[in-house]
């Protein structure tokens, strides 16, 4: 039957799975070079933010008016904080819409590459971005002398931007599985662009029409754009803003795990 | 037909597991069956073509051994693992004609990233000059020709020494050349025990290179052997003869016939033994014209893989 003529016994002996699942730092450090590679994705998720910040935080005649236990500016410097750390986690995450229609998914799934390591992959690049366009507001922040507050609320506020941030981490997984298409980062920005001002990233809620109002505090920046604000402002927690972050991390995961099983089923 | 062949093989080498084992695998999609029980048994170290028409359950039949996707019934074993198991151990390999790859890494940031996801490789270096593209491996993938492409493909998947290397129509757009150094490089590969498994439509390729046949065609396993056996089999010859006034009833006890069919004064014998049929009928019967012609393996592999009607109706949905 077979022209082979002895039968060749593999050893399978030094054969090992890799630890993690394959999660390593080699892939992290290429995931972040793939994203800051993308000129598009820099100037959008870092330099927009600290052009806004120096625009409306630092040029502006009510900039050092106080507010709560800092200022104006200091108020501005963490809304536009938490609008890069959100662009570059959403795009971090939207990344995989990419990588499945390029097939570079599928090529993944014949590695020793486990789907949940390659999930926290994506997690820790969203992490490690969403740092740098925190990072950049804030050190614009310092270097201009404008944005006042307690060494611990720069750090307090900052931290909870960042961490905060990863809900859209899980918002940008859930769109990436959703939409197959190249041009998913383009669609991203306008959707992120609403919700900031829905969630009064831009401009105060409290400004808005009743109506608009209303809606707006059913919009996933809403919540997140007031809890960050809390220690700075002092005013307390509203439960509600609590359960608005809660309620959109549970749907955006929910979602984002769905797609993902649908990806990565063995049908 | 050679396909319980397979099953029924000894093993002798100390109870090392098959390459590849197929068990009354079947693959169902709604009600279309992709694959039909399937049983097949890969040795370490040969090479073996998966050949069949579109339809035919090839892709299917590879997804399962790749554990890219489930067996609706029946056992699949690489190396007496499951496939997963197999792949997170470096065992299997597999290019895959297109996509695959990300147009915005460099090649060598390609081999980085693949090989930073296995526990031992060989280092980026001697893969890059290994598979000849050390001057190309700070160039974007997407900039490479297709043929760069694939060759970097055959480096990434040739990083984790596989045991089993999976190729979907590997030699799609190379040239003679091309081709036969790739076949070169692979049958050294096959010698130090690694098993290739390449689903083609080159027939000539399965042809010349496959120790290993196996023919498939709705999802059925209809041959299974060596390209010689695949051919004896199904392609005979054929002696066609001028002879008025027969008929089928009456030649069917030619020697050597396999089927007989009469046209108004020409009959057609197919043949597995066309010397007998033609001295039969030259002798014994007032036969004249007579005609013998001998079929190619691309008549073997039609033969073997025609449509009957009333499968391909059921099989029209299947991939």
């Amino acid at each position: 039957m077979s022209t082979v003529p002895t039968v060749i016994s593999p050893d399978l002996s030094g054969r090992r799975a890799p630890a993690l699942g394959g999660f390593n730092l080699t892939a992290l450090k290429l995931e972040i070079r793939r994203l800051t590679r993308n000129r598009r994705t820099i100037i959008i998720a870092i330099v927009v933010p600290v052009v806004f910040f120096l625009l409306f935080g630092t040029g502006q005649a009510y900039d050092t008016q106080s507010a709560g236990h800092g200022n104006v500016s200091a108020f501005v410097m963490i809304s536009l904080a938490l609008y890069g750390a959100v662009l570059a986690t959403t795009f971090s995450g939207a990344m995989v819409s990419i990588e499945r229609s390029q097939g570079w998914s599928r090529q993944l799934r014949l590695t020793p590459l486990s789907p949940v390591a390659y999930i926290a992959i994506k997690i820790a690049t969203a992490l490690v971005l969403g740092f740098c366009s925190v990072a950049a507001v804030y050190i614009a922040g310092i270097v201009t002398h404008k944005a006042s507050m307690s060494v611990g609320l720069w750090i307090g506020t900052g931290f909870s931007v960042w961490i905060g941030s990863l809900l859209f981490a899980a918002f940008g997984l859930f769109i990436g599985y959703l939409l197959p298409a190249e041009n998913v980062m383009q669609l991203m920005g306008l959707i992120l662009g609403l919700l900031s001002f829905a969630g009064g990233l831009f401009i105060p809620v409290s400004q808005y029409a009743p109506t608009v109002q209303d809606i707006a505090k059913w919009t996933p920046l809403y919540g997140l754009n007031q809890l960050v604000h809390t220690p700075m402002l002092g005013n307390g927690v509203d439960w509600t803003w609590v359960v608005n972050v809660l309620a959109w991390l549970i749907i955006f995961v929910a979602g984002a795990a769905w797609r993902f099983r649908l990806d990565t089923a063995r049908v | 037909m050679t396909v319980t062949d397979a099953k029924t093989g000894n093993w002798p080498a100390g109870g090392a597991p098959p390459a590849v084992e197929l068990t009354g695998i079947s693959k169902n999609f709604g009600h279309v069956q992709a694959v039909r029980n399937v049983d097949l048994r890969l040795r370490s170290g040969e090479i073996v073509a998966i050949l069949g028409p579109n339809g035919a359950g090839k892709t299917s039949t590879i997804d399962i051994i790749l554990g890219l996707s489930q067996p609706s019934s029946g056992r699949v074993s690489v190396l007496g693992m499951q496939p997963r198991q197999a792949i997170s151990r470096g065992l299997i390999s597999a290019v895959m004609q297109t996509g695959g790859l990300l147009r915005d890494l460099t090649v060598r940031e390609t081999v980085e990233y693949t090989a930073s996801l296995f526990a031992r490789t060989q280092t980026v270096k001697e893969v890059l000059s290994g598979a000849g593209i050390t001057e190309i491996a700070d160039r974007r993938v997407g900039k490479c020709s297709g043929g760069e492409q694939q060759r970097l493909r055959f480096a990434l998947a040739l990083l984790s020494d596989p045991e089993l290397l999976v190729l979907d129509e590997p030699t799609t757009g190379m040239d003679v050349e091309g081709r036969r150094n790739f076949w070169a490089a692979i049958r050294k590969d096959a010698e130090q025990g690694r098993t290739v498994l390449f689903a083609t439509h080159y027939l000539e390729e399965a042809d010349a290179y496959a120790d290993r046949i196996v023919l498939l065609r709705h999802g059925r396993i209809v041959a299974d052997g060596t390209a010689s056996e695949i051919k004896a089999m199904a392609a005979g010859r054929t002696v066609r003869a001028t002879l008025p006034g027969a008929s089928e009833a009456m030649l069917s006890g030619i020697p050597g016939a396999d089927t007989v069919e009469v046209r108004g004064d020409t009959v057609l014998v197919h043949s597995t033994d066309s010397d007998a049929t033609a001295r039969y009928l030259l002798t014994s019967t007032s036969a004249k014209d007579l005609e013998i012609t001998a079929r190619g393996i691309e008549d073997a592999f039609i033969a073997l893989t025609g449509d009957d009607a009333d499968v391909s109706a059921a099989n029209k949905g299947a991939i």
